[in-house]
């Protein structure tokens, strides 16, 4: 298992290198920052001495260079705009994507796999082809737009819910979250759910998919010819076989939530990583810009050793050799 | 004695697209307690219809329009799914075809035992039924079962996965255990254990056993009496020894020459002409006309019925020498 991971580990080093190039390169390409940042009436010495500070006039390929030293120390660039290290400014933001993606991410799962089930167990009856139905709107319904329907309805019309910030947060065991708080979870909810209506439309499809498959397997009729209720064969002997692919899928959206919540973000004014970054390419703040993209690699490498990990868990036949 | 399993007139019939498939069409036998039967027939004959209808497991769009199926006295067609959950795996067991597909792939073994003791009996602890499930995989030939029950499936080669799924069948101590083509998918060597091996157990238990496979040469090795079924329906059945000594039925010949030891050395194997006729659409009068080499003007006409023969040997045919008849 050591081995598995130091070798997972290794490839990711090589796979984050590979993207900081190409991130390094794009950006570079886009725009002038100077632009943005300088006042118009400034002259010429003034605009010299702000692109010679920000090492904008040294060869693309060396401030590369710097960019990968200084990485390796820990320093990802400090923001033009603000002035202050790029990562702390991501790092101070991201619990409150991290708390929309996961609590998103929990309802997709928590409604999607009983949902998915039903429908691939009575696929017939009239509440599946409901189900299926708005499993399709969830898919192809734009994400704004539904978030501002949800605005308008929940919060306009009805005033039942918040539809901006986080309200209140509480702090547990060092994690602080609007999930604690009744007034936090108010506002949260929202946002969580018009991020999880695509999630949770997967999770219906892949659900429903599994059981169609697992549900004629001879596996299950084994169990019930072991006289086994019902309810054993679909919460053991088919769940556990169907968790596999929704697994896989979840433990990658997940990293899709947190890299682009961008939208929700801005629609419900939520203070996390997605507002920032929108913000930073509109600025052309290209220093956050890159270490944004930077941590979601990071993100994404370490969801899929931890789905490859998890696949373990709960198929022993893909168990990794050297673990039991 | 009294049988313990009693069908009569069986008729399991799938609703399909295409039009009703008569799979299995006014099936009976008995089978007695502690006696091995026999169920032969070709892929398709219904055979394992009949051992799903028996399990209250027949699929949609198949359904048991009529017939009882009478289990120690009780008519297991009437009752309901969860009356009939307290028969499964409890007094009727099952075993499936392919080793490979039976056990859960994601579950440990002991998991998949210990459930099946416990669907039964509520007040057993755990503990106990760990220590039942690991006799019982002891009883069927596998070694260290200790460690054994905490392996998951895809650690076990084929023959040894079939005696998990035997142990699983027998945990209950069932009257009556199904076993449907349980070595089919096996190795010849390993049959030959897990026939002798199912033989002797069902023996000291007294376990009544349906066996139900293509493989007349099997039947040969372990029934005591024997149904050949064809298109739905039993075209023969009696004695083991009886039928194999001089099969009368034409179809039964046709499995009895098709058998490759029963050839002569250099000669073409001997073969039943023709092919199975598609369920859907059975010719009218015999189900086996077309491939029948004694078939006369009458056999398309009529629908033969049983005919008693001495040993209670019966015979769906019109050409039942004379001499032979009751």
């Amino acid at each position: 298992m050591t081995a598995f991971i130091l070798r997972r580990s290794l490839q990711s080093i090589v796979v984050l290198f590979i993207m900081s190039l190409i991130v390094f390169v794009g950006v570079n390409l886009v725009g002038d920052p100077v632009d943005m940042l300088i006042n118009p009436e400034a002259d010429q010495a003034e605009i010299d001495r702000v692109i010679r500070d920000l090492g904008l006039d040294r060869p693309v390929s060396e401030q590369y260079w710097y960019f990968v030293l200084n990485a390796f120390q820990g320093d990802l660039g400090r923001s033009f705009i603000f002035g202050e290290p790029a990562l702390k400014l991501i790092v101070q933001r991201m619990p409150a994507t991290m708390e929309l993606a996961l609590v998103s991410l929990l309802m997709a799962v928590v409604f999607g796999i009983p949902l998915g089930i039903y429908a691939g167990l009575k696929p017939n009856s009239k509440i599946s082809k409901t189900i299926m139905a708005a499993s399709i709107l969830g898919f192809s319904m734009p994400t704004f737009w539904v978030g501002i329907i949800l605005i308008m309805f929940f919060s306009v019309h009805l005033g039942w819910l918040p539809s901006t910030g986080r309200g209140d947060v509480a702090t547990y065991f060092g994690v602080t979250s609007s999930a604690f708080t009744v007034n936090g979870l108010s506002h949260i909810f929202l946002p969580a759910f018009n991020l999880a209506l695509f999630k949770l439309s997967s999770v219906i499809r892949l659900a429903r998919a599994g059981t169609r498959e697992v549900i004629l397997q001879d596996y299950i009729k084994f169990a019930r010819a072991k006289g086994l209720a019902e309810s054993r064969v679909v919460r053991i002997h088919l769940l556990k076989n169907i968790m596999i692919p929704v697994i896989t899928i979840i433990g990658l959206e997940f990293g899709s939530l947190i890299a682009f919540s961008t939208v929700t973000e801005t629609v419900f004014a939520w203070p996390g990583m997605g507002k920032l970054i929108i913000d930073s390419i509109y600025n052309l703040d290209r220093p956050v810009v890159v270490a944004y993209l930077m941590i979601i690699v990071v993100i994404f490498v370490m969801l899929n050793l931890i789905v490859d990990i998890l696949y373990s868990v709960l198929d022993p036949r893909v168990r990794i050799k050297g673990v039991s | 004695m009294e049988p313990i399993l009693k069908i009569n007139n069986l008729q399991t019939h799938f609703f399909t697209k295409a039009g009703i498939l008569k799979a299995v069409d006014g099936v009976s036998f008995e089978i007695g307690a502690g006696e091995i039967v026999g169920l032969v027939g070709e892929s398709g004959s219904g055979k394992s219809i009949t051992g799903f209808s028996v399990m209250g497991l027949v699929d949609p769009p198949g359904k048991i329009i009529d017939g009882s199926i009478n289990f120690k006295g009780k008519n297991l067609s009437a009752l309901s799914n969860d009356q009939m959950q307290n028969f499964r795996g409890n007094r009727i067991a099952m075993i499936f075809q392919d080793p490979m597909m039976t056990l859960n792939p994601v579950l440990r073994i002991e998991t998949q035992m210990i459930e099946a003791i416990q669907a039964h009996d509520s007040g057993i602890s755990r503990e106990d039924a760990r220590i039942r499930s690991r006799d019982t995989l002891g009883l069927v030939g596998i070694s260290s079962p200790d460690e054994r029950l905490r392996a998951y499936p895809h650690q076990f080669s084929g023959g040894m996965r079939q005696r998990v799924s035997i142990a699983i069948a027998m945990l209950n101590r069932p009257d009556l255990i199904i076993a449907d083509e349980p070595t089919t998918a096996l190795d010849v060597t390993i049959q030959g254990q897990v026939i002798s091996e199912m033989q002797k157990l069902c023996r000291e238990t007294q376990t009544a056993l349906l066996w139900i496979t293509h493989d007349l040469a099997v039947i040969a090795g372990i029934a005591d009496r024997v149904c050949v079924m064809y298109a739905g329906r039993i075209v023969e059945q009696g004695l083991v020894a009886n039928i194999i000594a001089n099969p009368m039925h034409p179809y039964t010949q046709g499995l009895m020459g098709s058998v490759p030891s029963q050839n002569q050395r250099g000669k073409p194997l001997q073969q039943i002409n023709g092919m199975v006729p598609s369920m859907l659409n059975l010719p009218a009068g015999c189900a086996f006309q077309n491939r029948c080499n004694y078939a006369n003007e009458k056999c398309s006409k009529m629908q033969p019925d049983i005919t008693q023969l001495a040993d209670s040997r019966q015979v769906r045919c019109f050409n039942v020498p004379a001499g032979q008849q009751l």
